[in-house]
């Protein structure tokens, strides 16, 4: 069974005068563990198809089908669950609470999930050990560098163990060493049986993904894929 | 679970803009402080009259001469309360131990090149001490036969001893009380302020003693006082008091009376009515001072729900419900009204502490009753949650990804 199916998703921006297409027409299915990127210039609506996506915004018309649900006809209530449990989210601009603590914004998936203090703590250092963050719990986003508030960024996503990841240009800010550790933590999180759909423009981020859609003008223009090297 | 989880955010939140805070505190702090601090003032007055009025007694009974309410028109006639009155009461009416007619006028002292005026000269029987609890320190009070006898004696207090700077035996030391030659016979023991008054500024007189210095007309209207024999009787010996003076007086079925009946206990409620009232209407200020208050908070709420607009949408984006929110802001409100009151009592107290200090005279310490700080609590929060209620109510209903988008 497909883990997502978007069938003819439209997002149109009434913005007064003109209309903003961001998305127009988009036929998606995406299968549970599947590794994919979602490439395309500039306003091709590929921010809004993650948004849509990760249950943060609702498509004009069209229908998504998630896990057997159809997400329109779910409550704020159950939409808010699903993106506790179901969706690590990383977004391309962080959207870090920038006056607490790595650690207390990773803990945050894990206060609405109803963790207990101790457990929490403990889960949300773990997980920013593992994104190389061990020595910057403490900190601040204000006091670090682009590149260490992507893995914050990435280890609140990753803290609740969601089943699908979703990352809008994860490795955008990063100089290529960096990105490459990402995408290696990416690649992992793949191997360990998550569904991964990440927004790059680069070529050699796309490569490591088993399968590429382009966007253009809101449209899927190509959903290649390419059976990586086993 | 997740409501503490929610206090803890809550909390967090308020220490992270600390500043914005304690100014948004700033209004409740201060209408709580004004209500504390005056109402442990007027509290404190009201304990100490109480417990005065309580001192003397509750078996005490005060009849008293009024005129009845006057229409227009009508001549109001001579009222009149004698002591034929105060003799037929302790004859028909059962249960009464002492009773006494009073007299008082203010009269100047003399003694050599002194002069005093004290608060009252009292004419009164020999009982006086043991109808008002009032014992006689040094010398004696004077008896029925001084009263009979018309004896020119007098009891004082301490503070005329010391006006009329009588030194240190002051007994049988003749004073001039107006054109009155009196040889003191006792000093009463030491009583202090009670009821706004200087219990140590009088003097007595032997009831007859003092006519003849006030003139018999004086005896047309006096006080009668007296002490019953247990309190439960005290009800019953009023309405005796009534039935007699109604009779002798003789009032109509319908014409209302000439006199007055007071118990102790209706004397602590009068007072307790008018401090009553007085607090009733400070609380009424506060309670519009808080609503001030509240509409501060609100204010700042709804500036601090806009400019934190991007984190209720990253809460929201990692999962957070619409409750959690409400919950969030709400709770923030509430404890910054909390705090504020919480402060706010302190200061009152403090301010009702030097307000006591500062202001000359005998004022009792400040007192504020435990229920007032409940009822301030109480309400404080009230004010939270209802000037809490709808920022928070907009935070929560922010759409996730309109507020991930605000600048
Ligand atoms: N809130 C909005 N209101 C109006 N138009 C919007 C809004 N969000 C996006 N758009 C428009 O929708 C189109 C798609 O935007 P989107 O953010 O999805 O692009 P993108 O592919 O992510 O671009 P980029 O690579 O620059 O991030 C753009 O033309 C944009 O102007
Ligand atoms: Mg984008």
């Amino acid at each position: 069974m497909a883990l997502i199916e978007l069938s003819d998703i439209h997002k149109v921006y009434d913005m007064g005068e003109i209309e903003v297409r961001a998305l127009n027409g988009v036929d998606l299915t995406i299968a549970q563990g599947e590794y994919l990127s979602i490439m395309g210039a500039s306003g091709s609506g590929k921010s809004t198809l993650m948004n849509l996506l990760g249950c943060l915004d609702t498509p004009s018309q069209g229908s998504y089908v998630l896990n057997g649900v159809a997400v329109q006809e779910l409550s704020d209530e159950e939409l808010a669950g699903i993106r506790n449990k179901e969706i690590g989210f990383v977004f391309q601009t962080f959207n870090l609470l920038s006056r607490t603590s790595a650690l207390a914004n990773v803990e945050l998936p894990l206060i609405y999930a109803g963790t207990r203090r101790a457990q929490r703590k403990k889960r949300a250092r773990e997980v920013l050990e593992i994104v190389g963050l061990g020595d910057r719990v403490d900190h601040s986003p204000n006091e670090l560098s682009g590149g260490q508030r992507q893995r914050v960024a990435i280890a609140r996503a990753l803290v609740n163990d969601p089943s699908i990841l979703l990352a809008d240009e994860p490795t955008g800010n990063l100089d290529s060493k960096t990105s490459e550790e990402i995408i290696e933590l990416f690649d992992a999180l793949h191997n360990a049986g998550n569904t991964v759909i990440l927004v790059t423009h680069e070529g050699d981020i796309a490569a490591h993904t088993q399968r590429q859609i382009i966007l253009r003008d809101g449209k899927v223009v190509e959903d290649r894929r390419q059976g990586q090297a086993a | 679970m997740i409501f503490f989880e929610n206090f803890a955010v809550a909390l967090r939140a308020l220490r992270t803009n600390l500043m914005r805070s304690s100014l948004t505190m700033l209004g409740i702090v201060i209408a709580t402080a004004g209500v504390i601090a005056v109402v442990s003032i007027v509290q404190g007055m009201q304990s100490m009259i109480v417990g005065q009025l309580q001192d003397i007694g509750t078996t005490l009974i005060s009849v008293f001469p009024q005129n009845p309410q006057q229409g227009p028109g009508i001549v109001a006639k001579q009222v009149k309360l004698t002591w034929q009155d105060g003799e037929a009461i302790l004859e028909q009416v059962p249960g009464i131990k002492e009773i006494t007619p009073v007299i008082g006028g203010s009269t100047q002292l003399k003694y050599r090149d002194r002069q005093h005026t004290p608060q009252m000269v009292l004419g009164s029987f020999g009982n006086w001490p043991e109808v008002f609890n009032h014992a006689v320190g040094s010398g004696r009070f004077f008896s029925s036969f001084d009263v009979q006898r018309r004896r020119k004696v007098a009891v004082i207090g301490l503070k005329v001893v010391e006006e009329l700077r009588l030194g240190q035996n002051p007994i049988g030391k003749e004073i001039l009380v107006g054109n009155l030659r009196a040889t003191v016979v006792g000093i009463m023991e030491e009583r202090g302020q009670n009821l706004g008054q200087n219990q140590d500024d009088f003097v007595f007189l032997p009831f007859d003693t003092a006519l003849a210095l006030f003139g018999r007309s004086a005896g047309d209207q006096i006080q009668i006082r007296l002490q019953t024999e247990s309190a439960e009787v005290v009800d019953q010996v009023v309405d005796g008091i009534k039935g007699v003076l109604r009779q002798r007086h003789s009032i109509g079925e319908d014409e209302d009376d000439d006199f007055v009946v007071f118990k102790q206990d209706q004397l602590i409620s009068v007072f307790s009515q008018i401090l009553g009232g007085i607090t009733a209407v400070i609380g009424s200020i506060a309670a519009i001072a808080l609503l001030v208050g509240g509409i501060g908070i609100m204010n700042i709420m709804l500036v601090s729900v806009t400019e934190r607009t991007r984190e209720i949408g990253v809460r929201k984006a990692v999962g957070a419900r619409r409750q959690d929110i409400l919950i969030q802001f709400l709770i923030e409100a509430v404890v910054l009204c909390l705090i504020g009151g919480l402060i706010g009592v302190a200061l009152g107290y403090a301010a009702g502490y030097a307000m006591v200090a500062l202001i000359p005279g005998d004022l009792p310490p400040p007192h504020v009753p435990v229920l007032w700080i409940i009822i301030s609590f109480a309400f404080v929060t009230l004010i939270g949650v209802v000037f809490g209620i709808y920022p928070a109510g907009r935070a929560a209903k922010l759409d996730p990804i309109d507020a991930l988008r605000y600048e």
